[in-house]
């Protein structure tokens, strides 16, 4: 017994090294496991009060481009409004209580962005306090930027499609061939749509929405526009390279959706499985 | 005593706030990040409790990595270094070290050079190495631990000039 304590003492500091080594591995693993990411995220009150405040700069000094943004999105929200008012004759809808739509949006603005590393993640200002959940998704006006992964009271956490477990189910615009968008973690302005069937007529300046698959995104959000394309090694899906609408290196303000379908959905797949 | 206490401590809490908000956003060049927090470990009373000193390593880095949504990565790599810093010290300033009187501000200019070039390099790697994760990723690990560590080297040697104390 003796000899074991004492070569507990002796040894200390190997022990001590090896127990802290092996608990930074364990978190590193953690974070690689999609879902798991437990407690450690830059949704807490301490990082994300620290990076709220940092913030506030930033916002002041982009607040000419966010304006800008702004009325350029009115514009085209403002053209297809014009458009829907000749086509349809608003008057039909009496029973508005069935017309309540499924998706509903919140705002909220970006204080931590990252883009250089291979696991990138969000940091947003609202949580659950605002209503803000995980599983919702995160757009701006041009496209869109990830999924709400961990909230917490006042912060949310976002998984960038930049980000090498970020999948999206997305399409083609105009044929609805549909394939999983993922990122090879090199360059933040070209992510990769794998298990596109080779059907599909891709051209190249093609633009990428969102899949009416997803639980997440209503179909039909932008995403980006086909740069590049072959076939992968099966010879019977294309990799295309996609470039993204979004300057993932500045976003500003996000739109955050919620399905409000979402539950009754997964519910009834749930049944079907049983 | 109490003055070299406080005088980490200030220097813990200022690294950490200068590497998460400002160090953190340059990007040169798409992914080249200076890791200037590394100074912490590096400038630590080499005469210090060696208990101690890897528990502090380790929550210098786990604060970043908190700041960055990273897991663990930059807590590993500043643990390793932190426990492999006597063999660094003894290999780059030989038996000056073993005296326990050395200061890094009056050593050779070359010895201080790879004292923390190696310590960057070995920190780099384990850093880029746990974050991709996978042996099929190894050139671009080598890659950005040769890009970013020339640049951390550079950010650590200016930070020391600057900082240094010759003048008084």
């Amino acid at each position: 017994m003796q000899q074991i304590f004492n070569f507990l003492i002796r040894n200390k500091n190997n022990i001590l090294f090896l127990f802290l080594l092996a608990l930074a591995v364990f978190f590193t693993i953690q974070t690689h496991s999609f879902h798991k990411s437990s407690f450690i995220s830059s949704a807490n009150v301490l990082t994300g009060g620290i990076y709220s405040w940092a913030n506030d700069f930033d916002k002041y000094m982009h607040l000419d481009e966010y304006n800008e943004r702004l009325m350029e999105e009115n514009k085209q929200l403002r053209n297809v409004l014009t458009n829907l008012n000749d086509t349809i004759s608003v008057e039909n809808y009496t029973d508005t209580t069935s017309f309540d739509g499924t998706y509903y949006f919140r705002t909220a603005r970006v204080i931590n962005n990252n883009y250089a590393k291979p696991n990138n993640f969000l940091t947003l200002n609202q949580g659950k306090e605002a209503g803000i959940k995980s599983e919702f998704g995160v757009i701006t006006s041009k496209g869109v930027i990830g999924i709400v992964d961990r909230v917490n009271s006042r912060f949310s956490r976002v998984i960038s499609i930049l980000n090498s477990d970020s999948q999206i189910n997305a399409q083609l615009n105009k044929t609805n061939h549909f394939g999983s968008l993922i990122w090879d973690g090199k360059n933040p302005n070209i992510v990769q749509l794998v298990d596109v069937p080779r059907q599909a007529p891709v051209k190249e300046g093609d633009t990428i929405v969102t899949g009416g698959k997803s639980l997440i995104f209503p179909e039909g959000i932008p995403i980006g526009s086909v740069e590049n394309f072959k076939l992968d090694q099966s010879q019977s899906y294309y990799n295309i390279n996609v470039r993204l609408f979004n300057d993932m290196t500045n976003i500003g303000y996000v739109y955050v959706i919620e399905n409000l379908d979402r539950e009754e959905i997964l519910e009834l797949e749930k049944e079907d499985e049983q | 005593m109490n003055n070299s206490i406080l005088k980490n401590i200030i220097r813990f809490v200022g690294l950490v706030f200068i590497q998460v908000l400002i160090l953190n956003n340059i990007n040169f060049l798409g992914y080249i990040n200076p890791y200037l927090y590394v100074l912490f470990i590096l400038l630590y009373p080499f005469n210090a409790n060696q208990s101690l000193f890897l528990i502090l390593s380790f929550l210098l880095g786990f604060s970043i990595d908190l700041f960055e949504d990273s897991g663990g990565v930059h807590a590993a790599a500043c643990v390793v270094i932190a426990f492999i810093r006597p063999n660094l010290l003894r290999f780059s300033f030989g038996i000056s070290y073993d005296h326990q009187n050395l200061r890094l501000s009056t050593t050779p200019f070359g010895a201080r050079l790879s004292y923390i070039f190696i310590s960057i390099i070995i920190h780099h790697f384990i850093l880029f190495f746990l974050e991709m994760f996978s042996f099929s990723h190894i050139i671009i690990v080598l890659k950005k631990t040769l890009f970013s560590g020339i640049f951390s080297v550079i950010t650590i040697m200016l930070s020391l000039i600057v900082f240094s104390k010759k003048y008084r």
